[in-house]
C-alpha cells in the first residue's frame, strides 16, 4: 500500500493550507483518513490512546446490518417468486433480490455522502462518519417497491433538516434514519403502506400481493397462514431489513458483545413491549389486542428498531438510569400505538421518534437527582457543624 | 478504625517495560534546574540573583500571590543563570551543584510535640510546603486555610505504576513522622490509602486513618478515594499529598535538613532496563537517559502515560515526578486501521479488537491517537471508567460552555484533570478531557475562587 500512501502524500500539499485546493480539504481529508489511519500522536492529555475511533464504532454497526441485508435481498426475490409460483435456486433468488436492494443502498449512499461532503467543504469541518450507518439503514425501512427518488428525498429531507441544521453529526435531535422513514410515510402514504408495495412488482403483476403481518391484523384478519417460525425466520412480507428477527438477533449480539450498542435500552425496551402486550392481551376485544404478546416482538419492525434505531447514542438517553427508562417507554409506546391506531399499525418508528424529543427531558431529571444528592449532602454537614 | 474501599469500574492498561524492583543510585550531574513551571498557578518571584551561592534548602524563588511559599535549592552550589521565556517569564533556574552538599539548618525537632503553627512554619520555610496540594482546583495549598482532612494514596493502578511501598521502605521513619506532622496541619483525619499487600509495611503509621483499596484504575487516585471517605462539598478544602512527598517532608523534622530526593520508575518499552532511580530533584537528567532509553523515535514522560507531560532529554527532573514512562511515538499511518477485528496489537475498552482474548498480555502501545478528533456520539463508555458520582460527559459539556453554576452542581470541585486520563484514553471521539478539566478549574478559580 505504500504506492498509495505515496500518491497521497504527492497532491496533499494541494489541500493544506495555502494550497490551491484548499477550500476541498475536507473532501481530501475524508478519503485519506478513511484509507489510512493518520499520523496524529497525542499531543495534551492522555499519551496513549484505545483504538477505537469512530469510524471502527459505525462500521461495527453497518457489519451488524449486513445479516439483516443480505436476508433482505434474498426474501425481497423469495417473497416475489414465491407468488407467481416459479421454484428458483438460493442464488437467483439473492440475485433478483439485490438488483432491487442495491440501487436503494447506492442511491441513499450517494445522495446522502454528497451532502454531507457538500456541507462539510462549505463550513470547513471534518466528514464525520455518523451517515455510515445512517445510510444503510435507510433503505433497510423502506418498502422494496419505493420509487428511488422518493428516497432520495426521504433522505435530503432526513440529512439536511435531521441533523446538519442542528450542527451536524453528534447534534441532531431525532434518529436520521428513521426521520427519512417518516418523511416519506407522510409525503408518500400509498407508497409506504398498503398491498401493493410491500412484495416487489406488486404493483405490475395482478397475482402479487402482500400485506404487512401488522397491517394484515389492523384491518381485522388474523394472521394464522403465517407460522411462528416464518416470522422468526423473516419469510414474510415488511421492509427489506426487519423481517428476520433470527439476523437481527446476530447483529444484536455483535453490537452487545463489542460493546457498541446499549444492551440496556434493547432489554428495557423488550421489557416495556412485553408489558404494554400482556395488558391489551388481558383486556383483548379485536386480533391485534389479541396477539400473543411475544408475537408483537418478532413481528413488524419492532426487533430492527430497538436494536438499530432506539440505540442509537446521539438520538436516545445518555445517563444509564436514563436509557432504561427510554427503553421501556420505547417498547411500551410501539405497541400501544401499534394496537390504538389501526391506520398506522408500525409503531415502533412513531414510539422511537417520540422517545427521541423526550430523551433530554429523561436526562435531565436523572441528572437533577444527582445534583439533589449532591446539595443534600452539603446541608448535612452544614447542620451538624 | 479503618474501612476498606472497593471501586468496581475501572480499566487497568498493562503495558510492556514495567520496572524491576531494583534502585540503583545515578551519579549526581553538577547541573541543576528548578522549574516554576511545574507549580500549576504560582508566579515566581526571585530569592536570588545569578552567579549567588546557595545551601540546599535557601529560597530560590517564591509565589508572588503567597509570599510564604517558598520554592528552595535541592542543592548546594552557584546560580548559574536564570533562564526566561517570553515576557521575561521565569522558565528555569540553573544551579551549578558544589561537590560539598552544605544543607541549611532548619533546627531537628520531635514534630509530636510542635503545635499546628511551628509545623506549617517549618514546613513553608523549608520549600516543603509546595508539596501541599490542595482541592478542589489542584493547586499549591494556602498556608492560611486548614483543610477538612488530609489525603494521602500509597496505592498506586496507573500504567507502569510506581510501587510507593517499595521505593518507602528505607523511609519507612520519615515517612510515620511526615504522617506525624500532616496530622497537625488539618482538625480532620490524615486519611492513608494503601493496597492489601501492603498492610504489613504500613501497620506501624500511627497517626493516619488506613483504608485498603482494591479495585482497577483509577482506583489508586485519590479522588476517587476522597469520594469515597470524605467527599468534598462547595467550600471544603482538602490537601492531598503524594507519599514520596510524605517522607521528605518527614525527614526534614527528623534531621533538620531538607533532602529532597526522589526514587522513580523509570519504565516503559523504550527504556533498556526498566528499573527505579534514585535521584535528586532537578538534576540534569541527560546522562540518564543516554544510558538508558534505547535508539529510536520514542517518547519521553514524566509521570505516567495517561496524565504526565512530555519531556525532552535535556530535562531536569521535575518537581512532582515519581516515574518515567518512555513509549514508541506512533507518527505512522495505518492503512485501513478503523477496520475492526483485525488484529489485537492495541488494547480497547470495546471489543472491536481481539484484545479481550488476551486479558494478560502487555501490550507496547504508541502515541498515535487512532483516529482523529469528531463530535461527540458513543455515550456510556466515559462513565465505564469514572467510578465516582459524577456524570464525566455532562461535567465536560458543561465545562465546554463555561456554565458555573452547572459545573458546581455537576462536582467540580471533586475533580482534578488526572482522574479524567482514562477518559482521554477510552473516549471514542478523542476528546482532550484533560485539558478542558483544567480549564474548567481554572475558570471557577477566576470567578468563584
Amino acid at each position: 500500500m505504500k504506492f498509495l500512501r505515496k500518491a497521497l502524500d504527492t497532491i496533499k500539499p494541494k489541500f493544506e493550507s495555502g494550497g490551491k485546493l484548499k477550500k476541498y480539504a475536507p473532501a481530501f481529508f475524508a478519503i485519506d483518513s478513511f484509507l489510512f489511519v493518520p499520523n496524529r500522536t497525542t499531543k495534551n492529555g492522555a499519551h496513549i490512546r484505545d483504538g477505537v475511533d469512530l469510524k471502527r464504532v459505525m462500521y461495527t454497526v453497518v457489519l451488524a446490518l449486513l445479516p439483516a441485508l443480505f436476508f433482505g435481498m434474498w426474501n425481497v426475490g423469495y417473497q416475489h417468486f414465491s407468488q407467481i409460483g416459479s421454484d428458483l435456486s438460493f442464488w437467483n433468488l439473492l440475485a433478483y433480490g439485490a438488483s432491487k436492494v442495491l440501487p436503494m443502498v447506492i442511491v441513499s449512499y450517494g445522495v446522502g455522502l454528497g451532502i454531507e461532503f457538500l456541507f462539510a467543504i462549505k463550513r470547513g469541518h471534518e466528514v464525520n462518519e455518523g451517515y455510515l450507518v445512517t445510510g444503510m439503514l435507510i433503505p433497510l425501512i423502506m418498502p422494496v417497491e419505493l420509487p428511488l427518488w422518493m428516497l432520495a428525498l426521504a433522505v435530503i429531507f432526513a440529512v439536511v433538516l435531521g441533523k446538519e441544521v442542528f450542527g451536524g453529526t453528534g447534534m441532531n435531535i431525532l434518529n436520521p434514519a428513521l426521520l427519512a422513514r417518516a418523511f416519506a410515510f407522510f409525503s408518500y402514504a400509498p407508497y409506504m403502506s398498503g398491498d401493493k408495495v410491500w412484495v416487489a412488482d406488486a404493483a405490475k403483476v395482478d397475482a402479487i400481493s402482500g400485506e404487512t403481518l401488522l397491517g394484515h391484523l389492523a384491518t381485522g384478519h388474523d394472521i394464522a397462514s403465517h407460522s411462528v417460525m416464518d416470522m422468526f425466520m423473516g419469510y414474510i412480507p415488511g421492509s427489506i431489513g426487519e423481517t428476520s428477527v433470527l439476523m437481527i438477533l446476530i447483529g444484536a449480539a455483535l453490537l452487545i458483545f463489542t460493546g457498541v450498542a446499549s444492551w440496556r435500552i434493547m432489554l428495557s425496551s423488550v421489557i416495556g413491549a412485553s408489558v404494554m402486550g400482556l395488558i391489551f392481551n388481558v383486556l383483548a376485544v379485536n386480533p391485534l389486542m389479541a396477539l400473543p404478546w411475544w408475537q408483537h416482538l418478532i413481528i413488524g419492525g419492532f426487533a430492527f428498531g430497538i436494536v438499530f434505531m432506539a440505540t442509537d447514542p446521539v438520538s436516545s438517553a445518555q445517563t444509564t438510569k436514563g436509557k432504561w427508562i427510554y427503553g421501556f417507554f420505547v417498547g411500551f409506546l410501539a405497541i400501544m400505538i401499534r394496537v390504538f391506531n389501526s391506520a398506522y399499525p408500525e409503531g415502533v418508528m412513531m414510539a422511537i421518534l417520540l422517545m427521541n424529543v423526550f430523551a433530554p427531558t429523561i436526562d435531565h431529571y436523572v441528572i437533577q437527582g444527582n445534583v439533589k444528592r449532591r446539595k443534600k449532602r452539603l446541608k448535612k454537614i452544614a447542620k451538624t457543624a | 478504625m479503618s474501612k476498606d474501599i472497593h471501586i468496581k469500574r475501572g480499566l487497568n492498561i498493562p503495558l510492556q517495560g514495567e520496572s524491576d524492583k531494583k534502585i540503583t543510585s545515578s551519579k549526581s550531574p553538577n547541573k541543576f534546574a528548578i522549574q516554576p513551571t511545574d507549580f500549576y498557578g504560582v508566579t515566581p518571584k526571585l530569592s536570588v540573583k545569578a552567579e549567588g551561592t546557595v545551601a540546599i534548602g535557601d529560597a530560590l524563588f517564591f509565589d508572588k500571590n503567597q509570599e510564604r511559599v517558598k520554592f528552595t535549592s535541592p542543592v548546594s552550589g552557584t546560580i548559574a543563570n536564570i533562564k526566561r521565556g517570553a515576557k521575561r517569564k521565569i522558565l528555569a533556574v540553573e544551579i551549578l551543584a558544589d561537590t560539598k552538599d552544605t544543607f541549611k539548618d532548619f533546627g531537628k525537632a520531635d514534630v509530636a510535640s510542635l503545635n499546628r503553627d511551628q509545623v506549617k512554619d517549618k514546613i513553608l520555610i523549608s520549600g516543603c510546603w509546595p508539596y501541599l496540594m490542595q482541592r478542589p482546583y489542584d493547586v499549591i495549598a494556602n498556608p492560611n486555610d486548614t483543610p477538612k482532612a488530609i489525603f494521602i494514596s500509597a496505592y498506586n493502578t496507573a500504567p507502569l505504576a510506581t510501587d510507593y511501598a517499595f521505593i518507602l521502605k528505607d523511609k519507612k521513619e520519615a515517612f510515620a513522622a511526615g504522617i506525624t506532622a500532616l496530622s497537625k496541619l488539618t482538625d480532620g483525619s490524615v486519611n492513608l490509602g494503601i493496597s492489601s499487600k501492603d498492610a504489613d509495611f504500613f501497620s506501624a503509621i500511627a497517626d493516619a486513618n488506613i483504608y485498603q483499596v482494591t479495585g482497577k484504575h483509577p482506583a489508586g487516585n485519590v479522588s476517587f478515594q476522597i469520594a469515597k471517605v470524605n467527599p468534598i462539598n462547595q467550600g471544603d478544602k482538602v490537601w492531598v499529598v503524594n507519599p514520596q512527598d510524605v517522607a521528605i517532608i518527614g525527614h526534614l523534622f527528623l534531621t533538620g535538613h531538607y533532602k529532597p530526593e526522589r526514587t522513580i520508575a523509570l519504565a516503559g518499552s523504550g527504556v533498556k532496563e526498566p528499573q527505579y532511580y534514585s535521584l535528586k530533584s532537578g538534576q540534569d537528567l541527560n546522562d540518564l537517559f543516554k544510558n538508558t532509553v534505547k535508539k529510536g523515535n520514542y517518547r519521553i514522560i514524566s509521570g505516567d502515560v495517561l496524565t504526565g507531560t512530555k519531556i525532552t532529554k535535556e530535562t531536569c527532573l521535575p518537581f512532582y515526578t515519581n516515574s518515567i514512562s518512555v513509549i514508541p511515538e506512533g507518527d505512522h499511518y495505518e492503512f485501513l486501521g478503523w477496520h475492526p477485528f483485525i488484529g489485537n496489537h492495541k488494547l480497547s475498552l470495546s471489543r472491536t479488537f481481539f484484545s479481550w482474548l488476551t486479558p494478560n498480555k502487555k501490550y507496547d502501545l504508541d502515541t498515535n491517537l487512532n483516529g482523529e478528533e469528531r463530535a461527540l456520539v458513543v455515550t456510556g463508555e466515559m462513565e465505564q471508567v469514572f467510578p465516582m458520582d459524577v456524570y464525566p460527559l455532562q461535567l465536560l459539556k458543561a465545562a465546554m460552555a463555561n456554565e458555573i453554576e452547572k459545573l458546581e452542581n455537576l462536582g467540580i470541585y471533586e475533580v482534578v484533570p488526572e482522574d479524567f486520563g482514562l477518559i482521554d484514553f477510552t473516549n471514542t471521539s478523542k476528546l482532550e478531557a484533560q485539558e478542558i478539566i483544567r480549564y474548567a478549574l481554572d475558570i471557577m478559580i477566576k470567578e468563584v475562587g
